[in-house]
Order: structure tokens, then C-alpha cells, then sequence
């Protein structure tokens, strides 16, 4: 089943809201990264990983919620899926 | 028959023509070759009769029906419109704008005398 | 604090819930759902991930391992806030599918295969027992720790009574909540709700505690933290393998855990509501989490040291007189485990009842489709399957006594769950994934869990004797239980999380690119992977060559769906205009319709039933075939109409624009016809008028004479009217013949001047004319330049008003080519005018002093194209003013 023929640029609003997935996308990537950044500390207190790790967290939370209310909106029409 | 009758006709010699055959049956014609000439003249006193070209130079054998027909005095002026063309279109113009008859052009003396004979009331 | 107080505040308390759930089921059926639709419900929902292993055992967790408690919160975090990755995809494929379990969701993608169901059930169980033992566990402990004045050890007097008791009340619950209808989609509004309401609890009690112990124990949120900073505990270092092992555990786990897909993707109302929980789940996370250490350091430097961990939550305000803030604890730790025990039982008993229990009874009554009262059956069936699972969960806890700390447990569920993952991940992602693959994946990951760490939970001897620990069974050190292949180096945990996902990806990778699918298979990867794909949704498939009656039909479907199925039936006949009628049996309506059964079966249930009544189970190849080509067929077909459009619409374009320029062309021949007869009639009737004067006689002689000349005139008139026609005609079909040869260009203007002259010859007329640039030889049709010629200087006489009139005649002669200009001094020709002389019969002045026809100028331009040049008016030259360019030397292709 060959997938319908998808224009090769897109209108600004598509334009954007792919953008904006993509960003979705890199939110547990950049969490991941900045979680495991303290296994390569010096050895320290336990202290400073805690605070750091709370504040990652609360990060990717910000982040997530900023980029919530753009990607809830349904998809046009023309778009099926646009899983990329 | 007697009558004033004004010919608007830019054709010289058929103006000419005309012109001989109508007084020759006792007609006093004015003859005049243009359009806006033709415009001026009907705001003075009106004639009997006014035989009329569709295609003028200044102004149309139209425009110069509809001016005469929009005043009340000229209402009553019986017009007989010379056509070359014999268009419907133009003749349903005419007709719309109040022509008293046509007269296609070649025309033969006799038809033409007879017709404007009737027009003024002398048939 | 009495222990009756207690008692009864907890009786209270769940009364409340059993309200509150009515409610919610009250309000789900009148259809004012309102705010129990809204993406807060939903987020709150998904707390069950916090049980009481969170509520309880995060502190002893955090007590033993400080940081890494956090591992278990940050998995889900990364999963949630990157759910467009994964989540997105299977709530909108858990809706579209209808699907009731994640065994269902399995067992649908695998080509509706009701073995790999049994197989995810079997896991699920064997995974969640325990944990709904630990549930039990710690409601009980949380109970003994009120019933003594000292905090107390495992064994308490009224311990078994304790969780009987807490495990009826909860097979109540989920019973009349669980199972009060039979959707057609598994949701529970009641359920929902009252959870809802728990995770506020479970919250509010955490997040109290907790500030009692910041601001009433330690000093303000200052000093825990220095504290923190202070910590050395030898537990709390950070291990890279745990760390990293238990975020992706937990990661897993938060998809395959039971009851977490039951709230995620079962009990999801709209999918949008995934973009809030995308962040709200995560921060009630952190919310929950952000006290955890506190109490944890508070609790290990004030309490005795004995004193459980696990239970600090408790002992803590507790010990310090707190009874109220105890009350809240205990509370919100029976929130966290009554919820995550209905929801885990409900998700559970639907896997059984879908997956093992009705087919069984199918199986031994096939008759049952047929006759039997099937909604009571499942109904039953789900039933029986709840009261299975609390009493498997209590008869767990009864055996194992309590074996292990809290945490031990949960991980040991998550690592069993997480087997799962990857026939999740590869059904969603990737169409190679096949059944055969999925059920050796399971099953190796499956029986690498229980062999390295299920079994091994229970304790040296327990199940596994020490001699197979230390030496591996049948001597073979490999295979021993905590050092697979040797690597005993490992952490017990991450070793056997690491042998059994990767054996089991393994597998099923294997097991895919080897075995070949079946066509139902084929179809439900397509629509799986392709779930966002509408084209992959066809549903095309299925049901084409049967033959069931649809009164059969509809038996079945209101024998399960009830009410709803009659609604379904009506509104498809609507659809298919046979309104009143029962539908026919459409392969896109039997889809549907199987959809929707499975929606309270399981699709390999449903598909089971459906095939019963139509004879055969499977689709084959050759059908699968068909529909794919038959897609393709349709995919060309569109294209090709697509292009044929385009091709159409260029078409039309073009004929339009064909026609316009046919009824300009009628037009302009309608005019031209009309002109030429008026042209021709105006002489026409002066030679008549005056001939028909001539022929009566009577007239004087000089008058003879005066209108004979007129008829003379006129006649001429005629003939030059018919000759210009006549010679237009020639020259525009290009039929001319031109005699070409050398020529003097002023010889040629003395030609043509003189000729002229004729025209007005009254007017005093001069010409300007450089005879030194006119010794010109041109090679061209003499003749015929000179008409040209004529025709301009006549039209210059005729029309320049100037007195004295001065026509200048410029020559140029540059790259073989020479241009002629005319150029009078008179007022020249407006600039409307100029596109408009050139037209035939285009008269500006009046027609006595042009006493032609009107043509000259047209066939000016049209003998200048015949020699191979151009005429033109020549703007900004004051007078009138014309251009004639000509090649110097005119060849006979030109022509």
C-alpha cells in the first residue's frame, strides 16, 4: 500500500507544527542525557546529585508542559499521521 | 405635400437624392451631415418629419432618437430611420428607443416617397 | 490512637469511595460525564503507578538507598514527557482497536492469536500476584502498626484476618464497579473516579507528612538539605548500573505494568488528554517524590534502630504525637493500595476472563454462541476471575509470609512485566514483528525472570536448592541463577533485568525475521504500525465470502453488546440505506462489528465467535493478496485520475481559451460582414435613387449631367471597394503573388507622390523629402511598395488639417533593413485611435473626405507583411506620423 504523495514543502502553520513534534521528540532525549551526567561526577556527597536531579526533573516538566498545548491540537485533514 | 421635413444624412449623395425627391413633392428639406450638428438643430422649432441615418459621424442615428424622444415636444415627430445594415439588433434598438419606421437602404424612390407620405399624415 | 477510631474512620473512608464511584457511575450513564472526562481525571488516574509500595516503601528505599529511589519516578518522567515517542501511538491504537488488556493488544497485533493472550495473562499473573500480595502486606502492617502502641515486626495477632478482610472488601468493590455492565469499551467511570479521588488523598497525606517533618522535625527546608548534602551513608552511593538499569526498568514498566495500561490506554476517554498528563503525571511525581528523602534521613536519625523503614511514613508522626497527621498517613497509604489492587484486578480478571476463561467455555460449549445467555457468562466469568486474582494475591501473602522488603517486590513485578516490552514496541514499530517471534520473546524472557530473580526471591532452598545457586543446575555453572554465562559480577537485579530483556529481544527478533505470518497477522501489523495511516484502517479484510444470516448475527452481537448492539445494527442499515431492515454483511461492517465485540471479548475472542458463525476462522493468502491489490489497484487508479484531472483541466483551459478567441473571431466577422454591407449599400443606393431620377426623365440637362457624374462616382466607389477586398483577401491568405525586383526608392516615392497628388489635388500639400538618402536599391515588389506609398501620402492629404501642409519623408537604412517615415505636421492621431487605424473599416473622420472604404491601412499592413516588414504609427512625432520597415533585399522564402 504505497502512502499518499505528500507535498515536499510544507505551509508555514505544517511547518511549525512539525517543528514543534520534533522538539516533543528531544524532551526525554535531553532528560536522559542530563540524568546520566552525574554518574561521571567526582566523588562526592550524595547532596549535590539530589538537588541536581530534582531541578532535571523539574526542567523536563516545564518543558513538557510548554510544548502540551501545541501538539494537543488534532491534525488537518490533509495530514494523515504525519508521523514524521 | 406639404411639410418641413429634416434629413440627418451624411451621405451626400444620397442626401442629394433624397433631398430632390421630397421637394420635388413639395416638401421644404433641411439636410444635415452631422451628428452633433443634428443635436443642435432639433432644439430649435421641429419639423414635420425627420428621416434619419443610423450611422453618423458626432453622434448616432440612436443617440439622436433618443434626445428627440426624450422631450415631450419631440414625441409626437414621426421618424423614419434609413438603415444599410438592416441589423435586428439595431432595429430593435430603434424600435425600443420610438422610431415610426424603417427605410432599408437601397431603397426604391416610390417606397421611399410613399412611406414618408404616410408618416405625415397625407396617405 | 484507639484502634477502633481507626476501624471505623477506615470503614467511613471506603464507604465514601463506594460513593463516590456510584456517582461516577451514575453520572457516566446519564451521560453528563462533565468533569469526569476532563484530562485531570485522567492524570489523576494514572497515579496508581504510586501504590503503597511508593507510599510506603519509597521511604525505606530512600532509607536504604538514598538517591535511587528516585530511579522507579524518573522512568515514567522520561516516558511520559517523551510520549510522542510512544504513548501517543498506543492510546490512539488502544482506542482504534478497542482493545481491553495489554494481553489483548498482544494478542490482536499478532494476528488476533489467542495463545500469545494466555501467554501475556500467565505473565501478567505470575508478575502480579506478588505485588497485590505486597498491597495486602501493607495495609496489614499499616494496621499493626496502630494496633500496638510499639511499632511492631512482621508477625501481628490479626494479621491474616486483617487482609481477608481488606481483600473481600476490595473484591466487592471491584465486583460491583468492575463488572456492573458489559461495554463496548472496557471503561470504568466508577473506578475512575474513586481513584481519582485516592491519588488526591495518597497526595495531600504524603505531601503532610512530609511538611511535618520539614518544618515541625527538621528545621525548614534549609537544613534537610544541608543534611542531605552531609549524608554519607554507604548505600547511598550512586551505582551507574542501577541507576541507569532502573530508570529504563521503571521506564518499561510504566507501558506494560497491567494496571498502568488498563488507566493509559483502556480507560482513556480522549486521546488529548494524553498532552496534559504528558507533564501533569509527571510533576504529581516529583510532587510525591520531592519528601521522600526528608523522611527517610529524619526518620533514620530519630527512630530507634530497628524500627521498620517501610513504615516510618506511620511511625514518624506517630512518635511524635501526630495521631490526626497518622490517621491522614494511614489513609493515604490505603488509598494508594486499595486503588492499585482494583485497578491491577480489574485489568487482571479481564485478561483471564477474555483470554482463558471464555475461550474455555467456547471451547467446551460451542454451542454457547448460539443459545446460552452470553452476557451473564462473561459477566460470571469476569466475576469468578476477579475473586481468582485477590485470591491468588492472598493466598501469596499468606504462603510467603511476608518474605521481603516492599521495594524487592516491586522491582521483581516491573522486571516480569517489562518481559512484554519488546513485542510492545516491535507490534507498534515494526510490520516484521511476528507471532512466532512474540511467543518465543515471552517465553525466554519470561523463564530467564523467574529462573534469575523470581525464584531466586524466595530465598536460598526456598524453591531453588543453595547447591543449584552456587554451582548451577546439573553442575552447569553457566546457567546459575545470578551469574548467567558468569557474569556474576553484576548486580542481582540488573543481571537478571539485562540477561532476561536481552534474551528475550533476542528471541523474538530471531523468531520474526524466520517465521513467515499469517494473512490476519499481515493485516493487523499493517494497521498497527500504520495506526496514524487511514489507509492501513481499510478493514476491507475479513468477512468477504461468508455466509451468516444477519438475524444470527444480531443474536450474537445483542447477547454480548445488549442494548447497544440494536443502536449499531439500526444505524449501519441506516448508513447503507435500508433503514428498518437489518444490514447486510458488509467485510467493512463484520470489521466493525468484530472491532466492537472484541471491545468486551478481546479480539482473538471475538474473532473466534465470528468465525464460528461463519464456518471459517482465517483469511487466506490469496485474499490477502487480493486486497492488497485490489489497494494498489485503487492507489494507480487514483493517481492516474489524478493525473487525467490535471490533463482535463489543461484541456478545458485551452478550449476555453480556443472558444473565446472563435466567438472574438465570429464576432469581428459579423462586424466585418455588416461593414462591407453597409459599405456596399451606401453607393448602392445613391446609383439606385438617382438612376430611378434619371429614368423618369423630365429633368433639366445640367442636372442630368450633375447625377450622372454622382452614379459614375458612386459606381467607381464600388469597384475600388470590391478591388481593396478583393486584393485584402489575397494578401491575408498569403496567396499574393509578389514580383520581386530591384527597385530605386526615390523613383519609388516619385511614383507614389504623384499618384497621390491626385487626391484633394486643391490643397496646397508640400513634401520634405533628402534625395541623397533615397539612392536606395531595394530588392522587392515594387508595385506594391508604392500602393503603400500612395496610401500614405493620399492619407496625409486627405486628413493633415495644418495649413501650410508639410509631409517629411525620413530615410534610414541600417542592417539591411530601411525604414521610411511619413511624418506630417497636422495634429496627428489620438493614442486610442492608433490601435485602431490599422483595422479594416476603420474610419476616423467622416466618409466623404476619406471617400474611401475604410481599408487602406489594413492593407497597408498586410502588403508590408507579405514584404517582409512592417507598417506603423510612429507616436511622439507632433503630427501624424508612420513607420514603414522593409528589408533591403527581400528572398522569396520570405514571401
Amino acid at each position: 500500500m504505497r502512502r499518499p504523495r505528500q507535498p515536499l514543502f510544507l505551509a508555514r502553520a505544517t511547518y511549525r507544527r512539525r517543528r514543534l513534534r520534533d522538539a516533543a521528540r528531544l524532551v526525554p532525549v535531553v532528560g536522559a542525557f542530563l540524568l546520566v551526567l552525574p554518574l561521571f561526577w567526582a566523588q562526592g556527597g550524595a547532596g549535590p546529585v539530589v538537588v541536581f536531579v530534582f531541578l532535571v526533573w523539574a526542567l523536563v516538566i516545564g518543558l513538557a508542559a510548554l510544548l502540551a498545548p501545541g501538539l494537543e491540537q488534532p491534525d488537518p485533514p490533509q495530514n494523515p499521521g504525519g508521523d514524521d | 405635400m406639404a411639410g418641413k421635413v429634416l434629413l440627418i444624412e451624411d451621405e451626400a449623395n444620397i442626401a442629394e437624392a433624397i433631398r430632390f425627391l421630397l421637394t420635388r413633392d413639395g416638401c421644404q428639406v433641411e439636410v444635415i451631415g452631422d451628428g452633433q450638428l443634428a443635436l443642435q438643430r432639433l432644439r430649435g422649432d421641429l419639423p414635420d418629419l425627420v428621416i434619419l441615418d443610423l450611422m453618423l459621424p458626432g453622434a448616432s442615428g440612436l443617440d439622436i432618437l433618443a434626445t428627440l424622444r426624450a422631450e415631450p415636444r419631440g414625441r409626437a415627430v414621426p421618424v423614419l430611420m434609413l438603415t444599410a445594415k438592416g441589423q435586428e439588433r439595431d432595429r430593435d434598438a430603434a424600435e425600443r428607443a420610438g422610431v415610426s419606421a424603417f427605410m432599408a437602404k437601397p431603397f426604391a424612390n416610390a417606397d421611399m416617397r410613399a412611406k414618408v407620405r404616410e408618416l405625415m399624415g397625407q396617405g | 490512637m484507639p484502634f477502633d477510631i481507626l476501624v471505623l474512620s477506615c470503614f467511613v473512608y471506603v464507604i465514601f469511595l463506594f460513593a463516590i464511584a456510584f456517582f461516577g457511575e451514575r453520572r457516566a450513564e446519564l451521560g453528563g460525564m462533565g468533569f469526569l472526562r476532563s484530562p485531570t481525571v485522567y492524570t489523576l488516574s494514572l497515579s496508581i503507578y504510586c501504590t503503597a509500595w511508593t507510599f510506603y516503601g519509597a521511604v525505606g528505599y530512600g532509607a536504604r538507598s538514598g538517591i535511587e529511589f528516585m530511579t522507579i519516578y524518573l522512568g515514567p518522567t522520561l516516558v511520559f514527557v517523551g510520549w510522542w515517542w510512544v504513548l501517543r501511538k498506543l492510546v490512539h491504537i488502544g482506542r482504534q482497536q478497542r482493545v481491553t488488556s495489554i494481553a489483548d493488544l498482544i494478542s490482536s497485533r499478532y494476528g488476533k492469536s489467542n495463545g500469545l493472550g494466555v501467554l501475556v495473562t500467565l505473565i501478567a499473573v505470575v508478575a502480579a500476584t506478588p505485588y497485590i500480595a505486597l498491597q495486602l502486606q501493607s495495609v496489614t502492617l499499616s494496621f499493626a502498626v496502630f494496633a500496638s502502641d510499639q511499632p511492631v515486626g512482621w508477625a501481628t495477632p490479626i494479621r491474616a484476618s486483617t487482609a481477608l478482610w481488606v481483600a473481600g472488601g476490595l473484591a466487592l468493590f471491584t465486583i460491583l464497579f468492575g463488572t456492573r455492565r458489559l461495554d463496548a469499551k472496557e471503561q470504568h467511570h466508577g473506578i475512575v473516579i474513586a481513584i481519582a479521588v485516592e491519588a488526591v488523598v495518597k497526595l495531600v497525606a504524603l505531601v503532610a507528612v512530609g511538611s511535618f517533618v520539614v518544618w515541625g522535625l527538621a528545621g525548614g527546608p534549609g537544613a534537610v538539605i544541608d543534611r542531605i548534602e552531609a549524608v554519607n551513608l554507604p548505600g547511598w552511593q550512586l551505582q551507574p548500573g542501577r541507576w541507569v538499569g532502573l530508570i529504563a526498568l521503571s521506564a518499561a514498566a510504566v507501558i506494560c505494568l497491567p494496571r498502568m495500561f488498563q488507566v493509559l490506554v483502556v480507560e482513556n476517554i480522549d486521546e488529548r488528554h494524553l498532552a496534559r498528563a504528558s507533564w501533569a503525571f509527571p510533576l504529581y511525581l516529583f510532587a510525591m517524590c520531592l519528601f521522600i528523602l526528608p523522611i527517610a534521613m529524619v526518620g533514620l536519625e530519630r527512630m530507634p534502630a530497628d524500627t521498620n523503614p517501610d513504615m516510618m511514613v506511620l511511625t514518624l508522626p506517630l512518635a511524635h504525637g501526630q495521631g490526626a497527621l497518622a490517621m491522614l498517613a494511614f489513609l493515604g497509604g490505603f488509598s494508594s493500595a486499595t486503588s492499585m489492587v482494583i485497578v491491577e484486578t480489574v485489568a487482571l480478571a479481564t485478561m483471564l476472563s477474555n483470554h482463558v476463561v471464555m475461550p474455555l467455555w467456547l471451547r467446551l460449549r460451542p454451542e454457547a454462541t448460539q443459545s446460552a445467555d452470553l452476557r451473564g457468562g462473561i459477566l460470571l466469568a469476569r466475576r469468578l476471575s476477579i475473586i481468582g486474582v485477590l485470591g491468588l494475591g492472598l493466598g501469596y501473602y499468606r504462603v510467603s509470609g511476608g518474605s521481603a522488603a516492599l521495594a524487592a517486590m516491586g522491582l521483581i513485578a516491573f522486571a516480569g512485566m517489562a518481559q512484554v516490552l519488546p513485542a510492545l514496541l516491535g507490534g507498534i514499530f515494526w510490520r516484521g514483528a511476528s507471532r512466532v517471534g512474540a511467543i518465543l520473546g515471552l517465553i525466554t524472557g519470561f523463564a530467564t525472570w523467574a529462573w534469575t530473580l523470581f525464584l531466586p526471591s524466595f530465598g536460598q532452598d526456598a524453591v531453588i536448592p543453595a547447591q543449584v545457586f552456587a554451582h548451577g543446575p546439573f553442575g552447569l555453572s553457566w546457567l546459575r541463577p545470578e551469574a548467567l554465562f558468569g557474569t556474576a559480577a553484576m548486580d542481582p537485579l540488573i543481571h537478571s533485568i539485562f540477561w532476561s530483556l536481552t534474551l528475550n529481544a533476542a528471541a523474538f527478533f530471531a523468531g520474526s525475521i524466520l517465521s513467515f505470518p499469517d494473512p490476519v497477522e499481515r493485516i493487523q501489523g499493517a494497521a498497527f504500525v500504520n495506526a496514524f495511516d487511514a489507509e492501513a484502517q481499510g478493514g476491507r479484510l475479513g468477512w468477504t465470502h461468508g455466509q451468516a444470516e444477519p438475524e444470527a448475527l444480531l443474536n450474537l452481537a445483542q447477547r454480548i453488546l445488549g442494548e447497544e448492539a440494536l443502536t449499531f445494527f439500526e444505524a449501519e442499515a441506516r448508513a447503507q440505506g435500508k433503514e428498518g431492515y437489518l444490514p447486510d454483511m458488509t467485510p467493512a461492517f463484520l470489521t466493525e462489528l468484530e472491532r466492537r465485540l472484541a471491545g468486551s471479548l478481546g479480539a482473538a475472542t471475538a474473532h473466534a465467535m465470528i468465525s464460528q458463525l461463519f464456518g471459517r476462522a482465517t483469511v487466506t493468502v490469496e485474499d490477502l493478496m487480493a486486497v492488497a491489490s485490489e489497494a494498489a489497484q485503487i492507489a494507480e487508479y487514483s493517481a492516474r485520475l489524478e493525473a487525467n484531472q490535471t490533463e482535463l483541466t489543461r484541456t478545458a483551459r485551452q478550449l476555453r481559451e480556443v472558444n473565446e478567441k472563435l466567438t472574438q473571431l465570429s464576432v469581428q466577422k459579423d462586424a466585418f460582414l455588416s461593414q462591407i454591407s453597409h459599405e456596399l449599400r451606401t453607393p448602392m443606393t445613391s446609383i439606385r435613387a438617382f438612376s430611378e431620377i434619371l429614368t423618369e426623365g423630365d429633368l433639366p440637362a445640367p442636372q442630368v449631367a450633375d447625377y450622372g457624374r454622382i452614379i459614375h462616382e458612386e459606381a467607381k466607389r464600388l469597384t475600388r471597394l470590391l478591388d481593396d477586398l478583393l486584393d485584402l483577401s489575397v494578401l491575408e491568405n498569403g496567396a499574393v503573388q509578389l514580383n520581386l525586383g530591384l527597385a530605386h526608392l526615390g523613383e519609388l516615392l516619385d511614383r507614389a507622390a504623384a499618384v497621390a497628388s491626385q487626391t484633394r489635388p486643391d490643397r496646397a500639400f508640400r513634401i520634405e523629402r533628402d534625395v541623397t538618402v533615397e539612392e536606395i536599391y531595394l530588392r522587392t515588389d515594387a508595385d506594391r511598395l508604392v500602393q503603400v506609398f500612395i496610401n500614405l501620402i493620399s492619407n496625409a492629404r486627405k486628413y493633415c488639417e495644418a495649413d501650410p501642409a508639410l509631409l517629411r519623408i525620413a530615410i534610414r537604412h541600417r542592417a539591411g533593413r530601411v525604414t521610411v517615415d511619413f511624418i506630417d505636421n497636422g495634429r496627428g492621431i489620438s493614442k486610442e485611435n492608433q490601435a485602431l487605424i490599422f483595422e479594416k473599416f476603420a474610419r476616423l473622420t467622416d466618409q466623404t473626405k476619406a471617400g474611401g472604404a475604410g481599408l487602406g491601412l489594413a492593407i497597408c499592413r498586410e502588403i508590408m507583411a507579405n514584404l517582409g516588414g512592417t507598417v506603423a504609427y510612429l507616436p511622439g512625432q507632433r503630427g501624424a506620423a508612420f513607420r514603414v520597415t522593409l528589408p533591403l533585399r527581400l528572398e522569396r522564402s520570405a514571401a
